[in-house]
């Protein structure tokens, strides 16, 4: 089981059509070993959460640059334990001010959000160690 | 996973629970003795034919998946669709970008899109998209549509799963068809030009259309339509699916093909690998010769390892 390419599901909810950053990340989880379902731009927190059902993904990675990350994190985040996908890893990134990133992360059920300028190794660092935790206690 | 787990698992994906359907998905990917038992439980359940897209990158295949899906969704079908991306051989993980261009199907309830990599392996491949095919049908969907990478292998993989093979060709992809291999021109069921909206479209259509009437030997063999089809203009769509369900039914009223036995061998061989493969590597042996791993000849070490199961009897699993 350990040994299952943890399944990625990286999308861009809302309008901005700038996914130059989604697509690093998206090559990185790539070549860390994963396997990375990419939606593309313009998804709807409902295409996503259908993603993320019928691909059975561990993570779900979020890019988000148009401001709107108070209103759609937070509908994603909902949606995906209201389709039964609680256990979802659900990560961040893109344009979010800090005092924003903490109430997504303590009341929103965001894990974890990286900003422009993050390694990419500590955010496969992040997925393996969290998505390890989690199949050890389903 | 237990058997009891597994069962009502199957009896999940039987009653059409889109999650059990994604977490059966993924079971088979991992493959092993949970994969037998779900094949076991829901082999012959429900209708449905796989067709396999195949054409060169390019060719439109992708848009024809999207355009089928969406005529098919209109007349009431639900549909299964399989989008099989390389995986990276340095790695072993996978981008998988299908979904981009599914755009239009997202959301959908009554389409089911599951990106699948293929782990660099042409029989795993072709285990992995049959057994998901299978689980898809059993979920009550009532086509499921297989597209590859379309390039090498993968091409192959599709003929020895499909039911149906359609073969995508876009037009002006050189004067001369023969560009075309050979062999995916024989087998392949239904044929499309795609982007027929372009001008150089009949051209190509009337090529194809000699060359079929070529292939004709006899009265009792399916005749391979050659239909063009522009998913920009939504023109041809409707004929191509009447085409697909044609060929579905035709199949169920004619005796198997040649390709339908090779498949079933292909099915056996497949099987008894597995299965020889799991209970060989249950053995002490197994652990020596996986230690000793480089040190002497493969064909040596086979057989030492299967004079060994031989010797220690078969246990049932």
């Amino acid at each position: 089981m350990s040994d299952t390419p943890i399944r990625v599901l990286v999308a861009k909810p809302g309008l901005d059509g700038h996914d130059r950053g989604a697509k690093v990340i998206a090559r990185a989880l790539r070549d860390a070993g994963m396997d990375v379902i990419y939606t593309g731009i313009g998804q709807t927190p409902h295409m996503i959460v259908e993603a993320a059902l019928q691909e059975d993904v561990e993570v779900v990675g979020l890019s988000i640059l148009s401001g709107a990350h108070m209103t759609l994190l937070p509908k994603v985040a909902t949606q995906l334990r209201d389709a039964g996908l609680g256990h979802c890893v659900i990560i961040a990134g893109g344009i979010i001010p800090a005092e924003d990133s903490a109430v997504l992360t303590s009341q929103h059920g965001i894990d974890a959000i990286y900003g422009p300028g993050t390694n990419t190794d500590e955010i496969v660092a992040f997925i393996r160690t969290t998505v390890a935790a989690r199949r050890a206690t389903s | 996973m237990s058997d009891a787990t597994v069962s009502q698992l199957a009896t999940d994906v039987r009653r059409g629970d889109r999650r059990a359907l994604a977490r059966a998905l993924t079971l088979i990917d991992r493959g092993g003795a949970p994969v037998r038992r779900l094949r076991q439980a829901l082999s012959g359940y429900g209708v449905g034919s796989l067709v396999g897209i195949t054409g060169a990158p390019g060719a439109g295949k992708s848009s024809l998946t999207t355009v089928i899906t969406q005529e098919l969704r209109q007349r009431g079908m639900q549909v299964g669709i399989i989008a099989v991306d390389p995986s990276s051989p340095l790695s072993g993980g996978s981008l998988l970008g299908d979904r981009i261009r599914m755009y239009d199907l997202a959301g959908d309830s009554g389409v089911f899109i599951r990106s699948m990599a293929n782990r660099g392996q042409y029989g795993g491949l072709a285990a992995t998209t049959l057994d998901a095919a299978m689980l898809m049908r059993a979920a009550g969907f009532g086509m499921v549509l297989l597209e590859t990478v379309g390039a090498g292998q993968s091409d192959v993989a599709v003929v020895d799963v499909a039911d149906t093979v359609l073969l995508v060709e876009a037009p002006g992809m050189g004067d001369e068809v023969q560009s075309i291999k050979a062999g995916l021109l024989e087998v392949a069921d239904v044929i499309v030009v795609s982007k027929s909206d372009r001008p150089d479209a009949p051209a190509t259509l009337q090529q194809l259309r000699a060359l079929i009437r070529m292939q004709m030997a006899t009265d009792d063999v399916w005749s391979v339509p050659v239909l063009p089809v522009s998913a920009v203009q939504h023109t041809g769509v409707a004929e191509l699916v009447d085409a697909l369900l044609t060929h579905a039914e035709w199949l169920q009223t004619h005796p198997p093909t040649w390709r339908q036995q090779r498949r079933h061998l292909l099915s056996l061989q497949r099987a008894l690998d597995a299965q020889l493969r799991d209970a060989i590597q249950q053995l002490p042996g197994w652990s020596v010769a996986l230690a000793q791993l480089g040190q002497h000849d493969s064909d040596v070490v086979a057989r030492q390892l299967l004079e060994e199961f031989v010797a220690n009897g078969f246990t049932k699993e």
